[in-house]
C-alpha cells in the first residue's frame, strides 16, 4: 500500500467486519460488488445450461437429455439470463458503483433501500432457483410464461413467476434510487448537461424501470392467481383471453430490452471518448436519443405478436413504430464512430471491447429490422433466426458492454491492473467463438429450423455442429478472460489511479476509492469529456 | 429545487446514514406512487378489455354488489384522507397531541373499512361465491370475469390498505417518540401520500364495480 493512499472501501472496517460487514453494508460500492458476485454466479449457471443445450443439439435425436429436460433447460437459461443477468446487469453493478462517484456524491440517495434491493434480488433469484427442485418439476414454459400453456402445465410455474415478481420489485427500487440520486445528489457545478453519458442512460433506464415493471408485476400476479385460485383471466376455456396475456407481457418486456441495452450504451459512450481522447460527439443528441428510446420503446411491443392474431392496422402501426425506434439506436452508432474520427486512438482492451460491441450490436440491430417487418417476420418468427437476433443484441450488446465495463473500471474498482495481453487474446477467442456460435443460427432460422426443440431434421446438422463448436471456443475465451481478471485482483498488478487518463470524476480519485469517495466534495467547472 | 440548500446539505453530511434530505424522500415516494398507479393501471386495462367483450354480463353482475356497502366505504376513505391531511398540518404546527389523534383516527377508519369489506366479501362467500368455488365455475364467462376481477382488484386494494395502516402505525409511534416532529416529518408526509394513493385507487374501483351501468 502506497503511503499517500487512504484506507479504501475494501479495507474499511465499520461496526461489523468480515462477511457480515458486507451483508450489512450501505456503501454503494460494496453493494455494486455484491450484485457483481451474485450476478456472475447466475450468469455462469445460465452459460452452463446454454453449453449443455448446444451439446444436445450437436446431432439430431437425443444426445444428452430428453425433451422435457431440454424444455426446463431453456426456461431456466432464459430466466437466469434475462431476469438475473441482463435486466439488473450493467446498472446494478456498474451503475451502483460508478453513478454516485460520477456525480461527485458520497452515495446514492437511499443507501438502505439500495441494500434492500440487493436482498430482494437475491430472494427473487432463490425463489426462481427453488422452482427447479420443488413441486412437480422445473417449469417448462420458456421465460415468457405464455398462457394458456403456463396455466395448464403441471410444472412449478407459480414459484418461477413469483420469483420474477420479486425481482421486478428490486429493479423498481434501483431505478427509483438512481433517479432521486441524480435529482438530488449532484456535486456543486454538476449541472444536468455536465453529467456523463453513463449517468444519463441510467436516468432514462430508471424511468423505464419505474413505469414498465409494474405492468409485468401485475400480469404475473394475475397468472399466479389464475393457477392458484382458478380465477379466469387468461384461459379461454373460462372466458379469459390468452392474447391479452401476451400484450401485457410485452408491454413490459419490450421496454425491458431498453432497460438492458441503455446502460450498456452508456458504458460504450464512456469508453470511446476516453480512448479517442476526444469529447463524445453529439452529447446532446445522445441524451435526446436515450430519452427517445425510453419513450418510443413503450409503443412497439406488438412486434412480438405479429403472428399471434392482431388486426392488419395494429400490425402495420407496430411495425412502423419499431422502425422509428431503430433510429435513435442508429444515431448512437453514428455518434460513436464520429467520436473516433480524427481521435488519438489508444488501442487498449476496453476499447477493443467497445469495438466488438459495435460490430455485434449492428448485426443484431439489422436483423432486428428483419423481424420488425411484417412479411419477413411471418417467415422467421419462432425460428433460430430470432434466437440469433436476440443473442446478438442482448448478449452481444449488454453482455459485451458488461465485459467492456469490467475491463474499463476493474483498475478503479480493485486498484489493480490486469494483464492486457491475455485480456486481448481472451477477447479475440471469445469474439470468434461468439460469432461462430450464433451466426449459423441466422441461416438455420432462414432454412426453417424452429426454436425451443431438442431435436431437428438432418438437413440442419451442419449449421448446428458449427454452432456447438463455436460455443466451446467462446467458453474457452470466457475462462481466459475471467481468470485473467481474478488473477489481477488477487495478485500483484500495480496500483493505478487513472490508467487510461479517463476524464470523468471517478478517475480523479484514488483506486480503490475511499469509503466516502471524495475527501472533499468536488466542484465541477466543465462538461464530462474535456481532455487537456 | 434549491441548489444552494442542496450544496449545504451535502457539505455537512458525513456519512450516508446521517444525511437527511426530505425533498429526496418525498421525490422517492412520488416515484413509488407512479409505480403503484401503473400496477393498478394494468388491471384497469384488463377490466376495460373484458367489459368491452362482455358488456351485458358485466352490467347484470354489477347489480349483485351492494351500492350501500360501497358507498359507506367510499365515505370512510374520504374522511380518512382528510384526517391524515390534518395530522400533517398538526405536526407542522407542533401540535403533537392532535397529530397523534388524527393518525389514530385514520388507522381506525382504515380498520372500519376492512371490517366492512370483511362482511361484504363474507356475504358473497356464504352464497358460495369465491374464486374457485363450484358456483363460480357454473357462471357464464362474463359473470365469472366480473367477479374474478372484483375479488382480485378489491383484494389487492385491501392489501394496500394494510400496508398503508402499517406505515401510519409506524408514523404514530415515531410521533410519540418525537422522532417525527415539527421540523422533521417526512415519514408522516410520505405515509400520508401513500394513504391518499390508496384512497385514489378506491375512487376508481367504486364506480367501476358498483356504479357504472
Ligand atoms: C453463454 C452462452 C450461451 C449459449 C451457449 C446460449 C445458447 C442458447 C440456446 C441453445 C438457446 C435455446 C434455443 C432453443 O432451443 O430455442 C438459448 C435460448 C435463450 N437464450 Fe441463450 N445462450 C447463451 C447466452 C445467453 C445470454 C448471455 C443471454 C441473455 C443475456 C441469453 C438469452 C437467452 C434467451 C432469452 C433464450 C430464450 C429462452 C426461451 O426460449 O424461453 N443466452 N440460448
Ligand atoms: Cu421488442
Amino acid at each position: 500500500m502506497e503511503n499517500n493512499h487512504l484506507p479504501n472501501y475494501l479495507e474499511y472496517r465499520g461496526k461489523r467486519t468480515g462477511l457480515l460487514g458486507w451483508l450489512t453494508t450501505t456503501d454503494h460500492k460494496r453493494i455494486g460488488l455484491l450484485y457483481f458476485y451474485s450476478m456472475m454466479t447466475f450468469f455462469l449457471t445460465g452459460a452452463v445450461l446454454g453449453i449443455l443445450m448446444r451439446l444436445e443439439l450437436i446431432a439430431p435425436g437425443r444426445q444428452l437429455v430428453d425433451a422435457q429436460t431440454y424444455n426446463a433447460f431453456f426456461t431456466l437459461h432464459g430466466l437466469a439470463m434475462i431476469f438475473l443477468f441482463v435486466i439488473p446487469g450493467v446498472g446494478a453493478v456498474f451503475g451502483n458503483f460508478m453513478l454516485p462517484i460520477m456525480l461527485g456524491a458520497k452515495d446514492v440517495a437511499f443507501p438502505k433501500v439500495n441494500l434492500l434491493s440487493w436482498y430482494l434480488y437475491v430472494l427473487g433469484a432463490i425463489i426462481v432457483l427453488t422452482s427447479q427442485f420443488m413441486g412437480d418439476g422445473p417449469p417448462d414454459t420458456g421465460w415468457t410464461f405464455y398462457a394458456p400453456y403456463s396455466l395448464k402445465t403441471q410444472t412449478n410455474v407459480v414459484a418461477a413467476v413469483f420469483g420474477a415478481f420479486v425481482l421486478g420489485f428490486s429493479s423498481i427500487l434501483t431505478g427509483l434510487n438512481f433517479i432521486t440520486t441524480m435529482h438530488r445528489m449532484r456535486a456543486p457545478g454538476m449541472g444536468w448537461k455536465r453529467m456523463p453519458m453513463f449517468a444519463w442512460t441510467l436516468y432514462a433506464t430508471g424511468w423505464i424501470q419505474l413505469l414498465a415493471t409494474p405492468i409485468v408485476g401485475i400480469t404475473l400476479l394475475m397468472l399466479a392467481a389464475e393457477r392458484l385460485l382458478g380465477i379466469g383471466f387468461f384461459d379461454p376455456a373460462i372466458g379469459g383471453d390468452p392474447i391479452l396475456f401476451q400484450h401485457l407481457f410485452w408491454t413490459y418486456s419490450h421496454p425491458a430490452v431498453y432497460i438492458m441495452i441503455l446502460p450498456a450504451m452508456g458504458v460504450i459512450s464512456e469508453i470511446i471518448p476516453t480512448f479517442s481522447r476526444k469529447p463524445l460527439f453529439g452529447y446532446t443528441a445522445l441524451i435526446v436519443s436515450s430519452m427517445a428510446i425510453a419513450f418510443v420503446g413503450y409503443f412497439v411491443w406488438g412486434h412480438h405478436m405479429f403472428t399471434s392474431g392482431m388486426s392488419e392496422g395494429a400490425r402495420w402501426v407496430f411495425s412502423f413504430l419499431s422502425f422509428i425506434v431503430a433510429i435513435p439506436s442508429a444515431i448512437k452508432v453514428f455518434n460513436w464512430t464520429a467520436t473516433l474520427y480524427k481521435g488519438a486512438i489508444n488501442l487498449q482492451t476496453p476499447f477493443w471491447w467497445a469495438m466488438a460491441f459495435i460490430f455485434v450490436f449492428m448485426i443484431g440491430g439489422f436483423s432486428g429490422l428483419v423481424v420488425g417487418s411484417l412479411a419477413t417476420d411471418i417467415h422467421v418468427h419462432d425460428t433460430y433466426f430470432v434466437v440469433a437476433h436476440f443473442h446478438y443484441i442482448v448478449f452481444g450488446g449488454t453482455g459485451f458492454a458488461f465485459f467492456a465495463a469490467m475491463h474499463y473500471w476493474w483498475p478503479k474498482i480493485y486498484g489493480r491492473m490486469y494483464n492486457t495481453k491475455i485480456a486481448n487474446i481472451g477477447l479475440l477467442i471469445f469474439f470468434t467463438g461468439f460469432n461462430m456460435l450464433y451466426f449459423p443460427m441466422f441461416i438455420l432460422g432462414l432454412m426453417g429450423m424452429p426454436r425451443r426443440y431438442y431435436d431437428y431434421l438432418p438437413q440442419f446438422q451442419d449449421g448446428n455442429v458449427i454452432s456447438t463448436i463455436g460455443s466451446w471456443i467462446m467458453i474457452s475465451g470466457l475462462i481466459i478472460i475471467i481468470t485473467n481478471l481474478i488473477r489481477a485482483k488477487k495478485q500483484t498488478g500495480k496500483i493505478v489511479d487513472n490508467p487510461w487518463n479517463g476524464p470523468t470524476l471517478e478517475w480523479s480519485i484514488q483506486s480503490p476509492p475511499t469509503l466516502e469517495n471524495f475527501e472533499e466534495l468536488p466542484v465541477v467547472t466543465h462538461g464530462p469529456y474535456e481532455f487537456k | 429545487m434549491n441548489s444552494n440548500n442542496q450544496n449545504m446539505e451535502t457539505a455537512i453530511h458525513t456519512h450516508s446514514d446521517m444525511h437527511r434530505d426530505d425533498t429526496a424522500s418525498k421525490l422517492g415516494m412520488w416515484l413509488f406512487i407512479f409505480t403503484e398507479i401503473l400496477l393498478f393501471g394494468g388491471l384497469f386495462i384488463v377490466y376495460s378489455v373484458y367489459r368491452y367483450m362482455n358488456p351485458v354480463a358485466f352490467h347484470l353482475a354489477h347489480e349483485e354488489l351492494s351500492i350501500t356497502m360501497g358507498l359507506i366505504n367510499t365515505i370512510i376513505l374520504l374522511i380518512s384522507s382528510a384526517t391524515v391531511a390534518m395530522s400533517i398540518t398538526a405536526i407542522q404546527k407542533g401540535d403533537k397531541r392532535l397529530s397523534l389523534y388524527m393518525v389514530g383516527a385514520t388507522i381506525l377508519l382504515a380498520l372500519v373499512f376492512l371490517i366492512n369489506k370483511y362482511f361484504e366479501w363474507g356475504s358473497k362467500f356464504e352464497h358460495g361465491m369465491y374464486p374457485g368455488s363450484d358456483l363460480m365455475d357454473m357462471l357464464s364467462n362474463g359473470d365469472m370475469l366480473f367477479f374474478s376481477l372484483y375479488f382480485f382488484m378489491t383484494g389487492l386494494h385491501g392489501v394496500h390498505i394494510i400496508v398503508g395502516m402499517v406505515l401510519l402505525a409506524v408514523s404514530w409511534f415515531k410521533i410519540k417518540k418525537d422522532a417525527v416532529r415539527s421540523d422533521k416529518y417526512a415519514l408522516l408526509e410520505n405515509s400520508g401520500l401513500y394513504w391518499h394513493l390508496v384512497d385514489l385507487i378506491w375512487i376508481f374501483l367504486f364506480p367501476l364495480f358498483y356504479l357504472i351501468h
